[in-house]
């Protein structure tokens, strides 16, 4: 039996910065998690990725990483993904300094 | 120090061209991200968990203060106004934009510095005795054969896309400060009727399969040296396992040829390519000889630093830790601890790399040292101005006295910064490090080397820590695995597993119940952790760690 397909969001880094990203449902990156397309389509989610990929001018290392949705938009499932969101634990650096609604 | 010639600078310029040419290419879209990779990482330049991470070369360790306020001056300008020192000998600077790194470079340049062979299959930072040309011990200084391995090893065009990286690390003294027998290839200076030549360890490295050096030959001279290790790397090229990257390594190289064989081969080699060596080697070492004389050490009163060791506690226990001895009468090594009580392990600000700058300057002779337990030193320090110094480091949260306690932790930056990590080490060091600083204990707890990695690679050390820290990733969830008995001298041992790991939560408690079984065993002030451990084998140390928890866990 085929594994049953978690929620996913695309996740990048951004070209130039390097900061992570996530894929809005209208092709956008933005920086907030909250903000990302949450995809519960496992075929939906390859042509998303696709889609992503192609765009070496803006990301790379564009991957799927499972989230759980929620009532304020996805949260990570996995603690990789939580320092992704926020940034590192020994300073307040990174995505948590610069943005107050992760 | 060794300066760079005219050949040296105008090579890294060509490079650096090439480098902001490539990353103008990437930003315009004509280069790939995958073609552009390898030419980014050729130049130091990796993508890690939240931005780009550009490591820079120290070669040997060793800096001027001009190098160091140049590298303030990056981490101020390009960065967020730190830089974190590596167990490499190396600062990387965590939060480049890749449009920058051209420029980071360049600055680099201005006083000769590079991040060239910091990244990449080839070999890497050559590393050495942080105590190179000052120690009492030191049979001789290991720099000038370091920088002629530099200039070897740099765009050796044999060497540029080895199965691996390839690291070389070279100590001077008998009591090994560069883990020699966990590097590629490990020398060590000897000395054999009267001649200086090195004995050259092979094969050893931590990581995924952690492997003590064997000894290859016991002593080759240094008119062959070049040649020799030519032939060692020549003979992993062509043997070394492509096919997967956890074997490809030349400790399993020499693993699965046994070291006979491996000898046998590099004879075979060496005695094919000595006569391509025409002597411009050594003629070149003579002359990367002399750019390491030692400086004109002077004569004077060391009232001064008695005077304020009888009557000031914190000047005592600072020196009594922090100081190493010098090969010159009235002189110290000064060890300078970024291990702060809470700090990030190896992390220096912008204003304390200018503290060390200026304190290199105006009592160092111009010399500083990134030592691989992730510490700044200042080799040669006249006695009578360590209380000026003491008192200035002071000021800027340098002048903790804690260097070989249980707080100067080495920790690799983990999963805070590291893309490949699969735990955070740098919080667990904070915590620890606290911990023993609220408990009062680190002086009395004396020598301990606690080491951390965020992943099996083992950036951290951890299999040569006394207490090793292993951090994993158990079904989503930080893991933490210790390792006892490990050591990184000259009688190098690998640590054993103690058992199943901890938790984040649990693993601060298992440590502080080590230590306390420690303080409960040992025979004395007089027998540090590591020496208990060889006594009495893991067994009480065991029963500490998980009887001890399930009591608790009972109660």
């Amino acid at each position: 039996m085929p594994r049953e397909f978690t929620p996913k969001v695309v996740t990048a880094n951004a070209l130039i910065e390097g900061d992570v990203v996530y894929q809005t449902e209208d092709d956008q990156w933005t920086r907030h998690l909250s903000e990302a397309e949450v995809i519960t389509d496992e075929a939906h989610a390859q042509l998303r990725q696709i889609h992503a990929e192609a765009q070496t001018e803006t990301v790379v290392g564009v991957y799927l990483a499972d989230v759980a949705p929620g009532a304020d938009g996805p949260t990570p499932t996995h603690f990789r993904e939580e320092f992704r969101r926020t940034g590192p634990s020994n300073y307040p650096h990174g995505k948590q300094a610069e943005l107050t609604d992760v | 120090m060794y300066d760079y010639t005219e050949f040296d600078a105008a090579f890294v310029a060509e490079r650096n061209r090439q480098f902001r040419a490539q990353v103008e290419r990437r930003l315009s879209g004509t280069l790939t991200e995958d073609e552009f990779k390898p030419l980014r990482l050729m130049n130091g330049l990796y993508l890690q968990l939240h931005a780009y991470m550009l490591r820079v070369a120290i070669p040997y360790g060793t800096l001027n203060s001009g190098q160091m306020r140049q590298l303030a001056y990056l981490a101020e300008r390009w960065d967020k106004g730190y830089g974190h020192f590596t167990t490499r000998q190396n600062i990387q600077y965590n939060w480049p934009s890749l449009r920058d790194v051209p420029d980071m470079l360049d600055s680099l340049a201005e006083v000769n510095m590079h991040a060239i062979q910091t990244s990449g299959n080839t070999i890497r930072n050559v590393t050495a005795d942080h105590f190179a040309g000052a120690a009492a011990d030191e049979l001789a200084d290991p720099r000038p054969v370091a920088e002629l391995i530099r200039q070897w090893s740099t765009d050796h065009p044999e060497f540029q896309f080895l199965p691996r990286k390839f690291k070389i690390g070279i100590t001077g003294s008998p009591n090994d400060r560069a883990v020699t027998r966990a590097h590629d290839i490990g020398l060590q200076i000897v000395e054999q009727n009267g001649e200086l030549g090195y004995r050259v360890i092979v094969g050893g490295g931590l990581g995924r399969t952690p492997m003590i050096g064997k000894v290859l030959n016991d002593f080759v001279t240094q008119d062959d040296l070049l040649p020799y290790l030519e032939a060692v790397v020549s003979v992993w090229n062509l043997l070394g396992r492509r096919d997967n990257k956890y074997k490809s390594r030349i400790k399993i190289t020499v693993h699965e040829h046994g070291i006979d064989d491996i000898r046998a081969r590099v004879d075979e080699r060496f005695a094919m390519i000595r006569p391509t060596f025409t002597g411009i080697d050594t003629q070149l070492f003579d002359e990367v000889k002399a750019a390491f004389a030692a400086p004109a050490f002077k004569a004077a009163p060391t009232a001064l630093h008695e005077t304020a060791y009888q009557n000031d506690p914190i000047y005592r226990a600072w020196c009594d830790t922090n100081l190493a001895e010098h090969h010159a009468p009235g002189y110290a090594i000064v060890q300078i601890s970024l291990k702060a009580h809470g700090a990030t392990p190896g992390d220096a600000t912008a204003d304390q790399m200018r503290v060390m700058a200026d304190l290199a300057e105006f009592y160092g002779h111009d010399e500083l040292r990134i030592s691989h337990e992730q510490n700044v030193i200042l080799p040669h320090v006249h006695k009578s101005d360590l209380p000026a110094i003491h008192d200035i480091l002071k000021r800027y949260g340098l002048a903790t006295a804690n260097i070989g306690l249980v707080s100067d932790i080495i920790a690799c930056p983990g999963m805070d910064y590291c893309a490949l990590a699969t735990a955070r080490s740098i919080p667990i060091a904070q915590q620890i490090a606290t911990r023993f600083d609220e408990l009062k204990l680190e002086h009395e707890i004396g020598d301990l080397k606690i080491k951390i990695s965020g992943c099996i690679n083992a950036c951290g050390h951890h299999h040569v820590g006394h207490i090793g820290i292993l951090g994993l990733d158990r079904a989503g969830v930080e893991n933490y695995q210790i390792t006892l008995g490990g050591d990184h001298t000259e009688a190098a041992e690998i640590g054993q597993r103690t058992g199943p790991g901890f938790s984040a939560d649990e693993i601060i408690p298992a440590v502080e119940r080590l230590v306390h079984a420690y303080l409960a065993h040992r025979e004395g002030p007089q027998e540090p952790f590591l020496q208990t451990y060889r006594r009495l084998g893991m067994a009480p140390f065991k029963a500490a760690l998980y009887d001890e928890a399930q009591a608790y866990a009972a109660e």
